[in-house]
């Protein structure tokens, strides 16, 4: 019995290398979202890195300097304090990005483990957690955000937990559909019939085949989330304005759109070009992983 | 059909009821005291009592739900602390201009997103394709409140072609419906392409195309006329969250529509009116994704019987 088992797993565990193989030749031909993963990964290294190699301080004021366009000594100009808007912005990274990262991956385990459940085990569970999502998809999406922060009071933590409880239902959706999916197929049956447990089943046999999806979508979210987070803190319900957040500082470079338009223009384009990163990266994935979807 | 329309309705109802009473619910999640607020700091403890009574706030919670929801059919939303006044008349006049704004900038949006699809399913792998979806994935990607702004600082503050802010006239429209639909084009753009490169595979587009049918006869009468159910349902879909979207092109462009009063009532704790406007919003998304649903069905016989 257990050699039986052993072979079936490794059967199925050597098949993702590959399966990576592959992938990522296929990947290599899609330039765009090459490019995109370029970029994301040396965002997230400046997010890491930034204060090392930065010449000024986020909060040294210069106030000879003020509101000044962008110069050799200020690549991107300074804001109202002479605040360098370059390395305000670098070091904004770390929130920015970060705090949509983690709230979507909140919101991924979250939904990744009431999906898989609800689509295995079906039953009350399955529809319970399918009501929720419904009440969920209810609220159109940055709405839900609002609500949330409107009732916990703004601050970057509860715009992580806003943005988290909107990203839960549409990864339990899919997750629900690719498991009843993944449910029907030979093998699992096979792991079900020589007697593993139903855990093992889950996480073993059943998970890594909607693992595809799974990818996908939580690349194309991200870009959502730095959307959505950054919408928040310029309404004035996300980060405080004192702290380097994007969207706080384009908030505050509303004031000063005429006399100094690149307080405006410099955080906008980082987070537009953030978001297309995710997206084309996304839209790349999908295709290689996917060549149904075209 | 029939059949049909009434399940659809009968299962929206619970699903409108539960999402009422959540908001109801976390709206009195929020700490600090309604009474206490309207009675102000110095007021005696008598005299806060006698307020909550007024208000009702003594009563058992689900009274209070029942009692709000009755006073909703009768259009009594509560009182406005924030404007002195019923919250029904401060909310009636912010719909027109939100109303204006998402059907200008659904108009543009559809129009523009369906034709930028069909060329690019048309041209697929050309240049053309290329920049379709690039305009496409950027519309998607751009955050539509720092495009606002730039739209003002190009078009109102450089060019003065536009006014910078509020509504005083027709044009005052133009850069708040830009703002607004960039996102619908966008989604429109991509979904017609890729329901236009399915169609234009099928057996009856060869069949057409064989018979020495000409090209945009093909392409409009065929492949299109089969696409657009699909393409409708999405703009449809689009529509309820365009209300939303509201919130912040109305705040970048300080146009006094529900959007605005939304986020101006957060900041000032005024909850009676957040509440009618999160009700507003959400009731207005499910009965629009509804009536999408019943007319989907009605297009396409298929869903119907399922």
């Amino acid at each position: 019995m257990s050699t039986v088992t052993q072979t079936a797993d490794e059967v199925i565990l050597s098949k993702p290398e590959g399966r990576f193989k592959q992938f990522w030749k296929k990947f290599l031909k899609r330039k765009a979202a090459v490019v995109s993963l370029i970029f994301i990964l040396l965002m997230i290294g400046v997010a890491v890195f930034a204060p090392i190699f930065l010449k000024y301080q986020v909060q040294a004021a210069d106030y000879n300097n003020m509101l000044a366009g962008p110069s050799m000594k200020h690549f991107w100009g300074t804001d109202e304090f002479g605040r360098d808007v370059f390395t305000r912005l670098m070091v904004g990274t770390r929130l920015s990005l970060f705090s949509a990262l983690i709230s979507v991956v909140i919101g991924t385990v979250i939904g990744v483990i009431l999906g898989v459940l609800a689509g295995y085990y079906g039953g009350i569970f399955d529809s319970i957690v399918m009501r929720c999502c419904d009440i969920l998809f209810a609220f159109p999406d940055i709405l839900l955000a609002i609500a949330i922060v409107a009732i916990l009071g703004p601050g970057i933590i509860n715009v992580i937990i806003a943005v988290a409880v909107f990203t839960v239902p549409s990864f339990a959706r899919i997750m629900r559909s690719a498991t009843l999916e993944a449910k029907e197929e030979p093998y699992v049956e096979v792991a079900r019939s020589i007697g593993c447990s139903p855990r093992r089943v889950l996480w073993k046999h059943v998970f890594p085949e909607t693992v595809q999806s799974l990818i996908v979508n939580f690349t194309m979210r991200i870009g959502t989330a730095i959307l959505a987070s950054s919408s928040l803190s310029f309404l004035g319900f996300g980060a405080n304005v004192t702290e380097p957040d994007w969207g706080a500082m384009l908030s505050q470079g509303r004031n000063y759109l005429n006399s100094a338009p690149h307080m405006v223009i410099c955080p906008g384009l980082l987070i537009f070009l953030t978001v297309l990163a995710f997206n084309l990266l996304g839209d790349g994935l999908r295709d290689t992983l996917d060549p149904k979807i075209k | 059909m029939g059949k049909y329309v009434v399940k659809r309705i009968l299962s929206a109802i619970p699903l409108m009821l539960v999402i009422s009473f959540l908001i109801f619910m976390f709206i009195h999640l929020i700490p600090g005291d309604p009474a206490r607020l309207i009675a102000g700091m110095d007021a005696t403890k008598q005299e806060v009592e006698t307020i909550r009574r007024q208000l009702g706030l003594d009563k058992p919670l689900m009274a209070q739900y029942f009692i709000y929801m009755k006073g909703i059919f009768h259009g009594d939303l509560g009182y406005s602390i924030k404007n002195n006044a019923p919250v029904a008349s401060v909310i009636l006049p912010r719909f027109k201009p939100t109303i204006i704004l998402t059907i200008c900038s659904m108009i543009w949006a559809t129009i523009l997103g369906v034709f930028l699809g069909i060329i690019a399913a048309v041209r697929r792998g050309k240049p053309l394709d290329y920049l379709a979806m690039i305009i496409a994935i950027s519309g998607i990607s751009v955050p539509g409140f720092w495009l606002g702004l730039m739209l003002i600082q190009f078009f109102s503050v450089n060019l003065g072609w536009f006014p910078t802010a509020g509504l005083t006239m027709a044009k005052s429209y133009v850069l708040p419906s830009i703002t607004m639909g960039c996102g619908i084009m966008a989604i429109l753009a991509r979904f017609t392409r890729s329901s236009m490169l399915e169609n234009l595979r099928k057996d009856y587009v060869r069949t057409a195309r064989a018979k020495g049918m000409s090209e945009p006869k093909v392409i409009l009468k065929y492949a299109f006329r089969n696409s657009l159910i699909e393409v409708v349902t999405v703009a449809g879909l689009q529509i309820g969250g365009l209300l939303t979207g509201s919130v912040m092109t109305e705040t970048v462009f300080s146009i006094p529509g529900l959007g605005r009063l939304l986020v101006d009532s957060i900041n000032f704790r005024d909850y009676k009116v957040v509440q009618a406007l999160l009700m507003f919003f959400s009731l207005e998304y499910i009965i629009i994704n509804l009536i999408v649903d019943i007319v989907y069905g009605f297009l396409n016989p298929k869903v119907r019987y399922q």
